[in-house]
């Protein structure tokens, strides 16, 4: 089974290269690109029966630090 | 007064710390990541800078799940002093020790230049060997060093009086123009200007070894 984990800085917090991201779509010719975030995807190759709470732990533990960012967890 | 400094894969400022701590008058222990357990007797540990397990997944996050730090979290636990430079601050928030986090310097630029710091308290055993409201030469070398904390963490921190030093022209975007910042107890520091890098006169600056000497002081007197 497969876990996809989606990373992103929490609302409030400043993202300063989806900002410059923005900015250079907006350079390219992009208009009405209004904001962007950029985060991260995590997939993790798990044994069967892994649960949900299993990869929340992890996110918690490790693979996002709680203060700037929040994540989701898909599994499949 | 003895000192361990933590040498990740990765660490570059290791040596440096260790020879500014050494000049203050510590014996010393170098300590790899693996090690379980400090040696015994050790006053203060020193997490150096660098890039940590090549800064994968966040800075410091990978550090702060090292055997050794473990042991160096129980050691702040019992009372002990920790000091956390460049990456040390990184994996210093990871652990938890410090509150908030380091996030990319806002002009997205890694910053390599000397810079001026305001000392804002004199009461803990680094910076007390400063007068409040000093301004020392102090150089950084970073590129995530912009202090975040929310409303509340940094309300704590100014009520607290545990804002060790800021910037005086805040190159990163950090909040508030926070560049170090200590615990509740007042033992364990983070920063990330290198004072190690102004501790010898070759290094072009001495502002930081009266941090180096207050500390030996403090923890020898002790």
């Amino acid at each position: 089974m497969k876990a996809r984990v989606h990373v992103m800085l929490k609302n409030g917090v400043l993202d300063p290269q989806g900002e410059a991201v923005r900015h250079a779509l907006g350079a390219i010719g992009f208009d009405g690109v209004n904001g962007v975030r950029q985060g991260k995807v995590i997939e993790l190759d798990l044994a069967e029966g892994t649960s949900q709470a299993d990869v929340e732990a992890m996110c918690e533990k490790l693979l996002a630090n709680t203060v700037i960012e929040s994540y989701t967890v898909e599994l499949s | 007064m003895r000192a361990a400094v933590v040498v990740f894969p990765g660490s570059n400022c290791d040596r440096d710390l260790a020879v500014a701590f050494e000049a203050a008058g510590c014996t010393l222990d170098m300590v790899w990541h693996k090690d379980s357990e400090l040696p015994q007797g050790i006053d203060i540990v020193g997490v150096p800078g660098g890039f940590s397990y090549g800064d994968y997944l966040r800075c410091g996050a990978i550090a702060a799940q090292s055997p050794i730090v473990k042991s160096v979290k129980a050691h702040a636990d019992r009372g002990g002093y920790v000091m956390g430079i460049c990456n040390g601050f990184q994996v210093l928030t990871e652990t938890g020790l410090l509150p908030g986090a380091l996030l990319r310097n806002a002009g997205l630029k890694y910053i390599c230049k000397t810079v001026g710091l305001r000392v804002e308290t004199t009461q803990s055993a680094y910076t007390e060997g400063y007068s409040a409201g000093d301004v020392i030469d102090i150089p950084i070398a970073h590129h995530d060093g912009n202090y975040f904390a929310d409303d509340e963490t940094l309300a704590r921190l100014k009520g607290e009086d545990r804002v060790a030093f800021t910037y005086t022209d805040n190159p990163n975007g950090a909040q508030a123009d926070i560049a170090g910042i200590l615990s509740e107890n007042r033992r364990v520091l983070g920063m990330m200007p290198h004072p190690e890098r102004a501790a010898d006169a070759g290094h072009g600056g001495t502002d930081g070894q009266a941090l180096f000497r207050a500390l030996a002081g403090a923890l020898t007197a002790a």
